[in-house]
């Protein structure tokens, strides 16, 4: 096959890259919408009996009900998300806690390199802790100013910006620690085990 | 919408409601990828898919696919691609689709009438005026419900309207599968009135998609 498409030239383009250099390869700013993907009906999950817990292979299992978690030291994010489906948003904001703060109660064990994020609904998504620490990953439930929409993972939500939008799973109910790597939802579908927008990590083998 | 038959280049085994990606190369390396459900089920063994494309203003894939493409072309394809939204012989089952939303569906439908379950697999068609059904040969039968949402031809047993609770609730019944695909609002009214039926969420697959939806 040939190295490129008989007769397509793609839409006008820089070549220095798209927006200022914002947009990562293969993405749309979306704009003002901000477009929802998910794979199962939204669940209405009420803020009393919420939980986010950290489990596996750390210290000192740990769990926080909607008012713990929001007694811990406030973190936002205001930047960029980009979603595998090819929107991309800029200039975004959210409220919440970094992971290094729950992560740091918890007490990750030396092994721990891997973590699956899991929802109320049963969504998993997988990644290397390192992408979790460091600054890089929030628990939300704000945005805007405004609590986080039901339909964009309210009341509660992993956010993880640097890499595509799958991982910052919704409904978040937790993470577990793991000392090797398992695939997730959408992984187990042919998605990417780490999803870096910026080096189009869409699917296996990218 | 049009449909697109793709032979591959080698046997590659997928399952109704998987999508493939179609990747696009321009000359200067600048790429275009989009995702595309599978129309049909799998042959044995499985040498081609048919991929039912939707026509976008502005659509940079789309549009190429619509216009610029001709037979005995080479495309790059990716996949299959999803494991959620597939159809593995789960019976009995409603497919309620709209738009374009209709494509995976019309795969499970014809996976299911091939495998002689066509009365435990049923689809819903919702769809704006008659112009826009795909596949509208085959949305016939015992085992498909058209709604129209705007305008209905002349005979059609149902006036136009949007899709109801009386539509959807001859369909479901103890231990029915729901795989519900379209736009959000669209997946969002359908699974409420799922909700409202009775049918746990455990038992209802989603998949959103269109212009705004990727």
């Amino acid at each position: 096959m040939a190295d490129w498409t008989r007769g397509f030239l793609g839409r006008r383009r820089d070549g220095a890259g798209q927006a200022g250099g914002r947009l990562p390869p293969g993405q749309y700013d979306a704009g003002a919408t901000w477009p929802v993907m998910t794979a199962e009906p939204t669940p209405r999950i009420a803020t009393e009996g919420w939980t986010f817990r950290v489990e596996g292979l750390v210290e000192r299992p740990a769990s926080w009900t909607w008012d713990e978690i929001h007694a811990l030291p406030a973190a936002a994010y205001e930047g960029d998300i980009h979603c595998v489906t090819t929107w991309s948003k800029f200039g975004v904001r959210f409220d919440g806690v970094s992971v290094d703060t729950l992560l740091e109660a918890a007490g990750p064990r030396p092994e721990a390199a891997y973590a699956m994020a899991f929802s109320h609904t049963g969504y998993t998504t997988n990644l290397p802790l390192a992408d979790l620490t460091g600054g890089k990953a929030f628990v939300v439930w704000g945005y805007d100013g405004a609590p986080l929409p039901v339909d964009h993972g309210g009341p509660g939500r992993l956010l993880v910006p640097h890499l595509y939008l799958w991982k910052s799973a919704k409904w978040v109910a937790g993470l577990r620690l793991m000392d090797h790597d398992e695939r997730g939802f959408w992984e187990q579908g042919g998605y990417h085990d780490r999803g870096d927008p910026w080096k189009e990590q869409r699917y296996h083998g990218d | 919408m049009k449909t697109l038959r793709l032979a591959f280049e080698r046997p590659t085994p997928y399952l109704p409601g998987q999508h493939f990606v179609v990747r696009l190369t321009a000359p200067d390396g600048y790429r275009a990828s989009r995702s595309y459900s599978a129309a049909t089920p799998p042959d044995d063994p499985p040498q081609a898919v048919e991929l039912t494309v939707e026509r976008l203003p502005d659509g940079e894939v789309s549009s190429f696919l619509h216009e610029a493409v001709e037979a005995g072309d080479a495309l790059e394809l990716r996949g299959p691609i999803g494991g959620h939204f597939t159809w593995r012989g789960e019976a009995p089952a409603v497919l309620v689709g709209g738009g374009s939303g209709l494509v995976p569906l019309m795969a499970m439908l014809r996976a299911a009438r091939r495998a002689g379950r066509g009365g435990d697999v049923r689809v819903v068609a919702s769809v704006r005026t008659p112009a826009d059904l795909p596949y509208a040969d085959e949305m016939a039968g015992p085992d498909a419900t058209v709604v129209y949402t705007r305008v209905a031809p002349p005979g059609h047993g149902r006036p136009a309207g949007r899709l109801a609770r009386a539509d959807l609730a001859p369909l479901v019944g103890p231990g029915a599968m729901a795989f519900v695909c379209g736009s959000s609002p669209f997946v969002e009214a359908v699974t409420d009135i799922l909700a409202d039926l009775g049918v746990p969420a455990a038992a209802i697959r989603v998949e959103r998609f269109g212009p705004t939806a990727g």
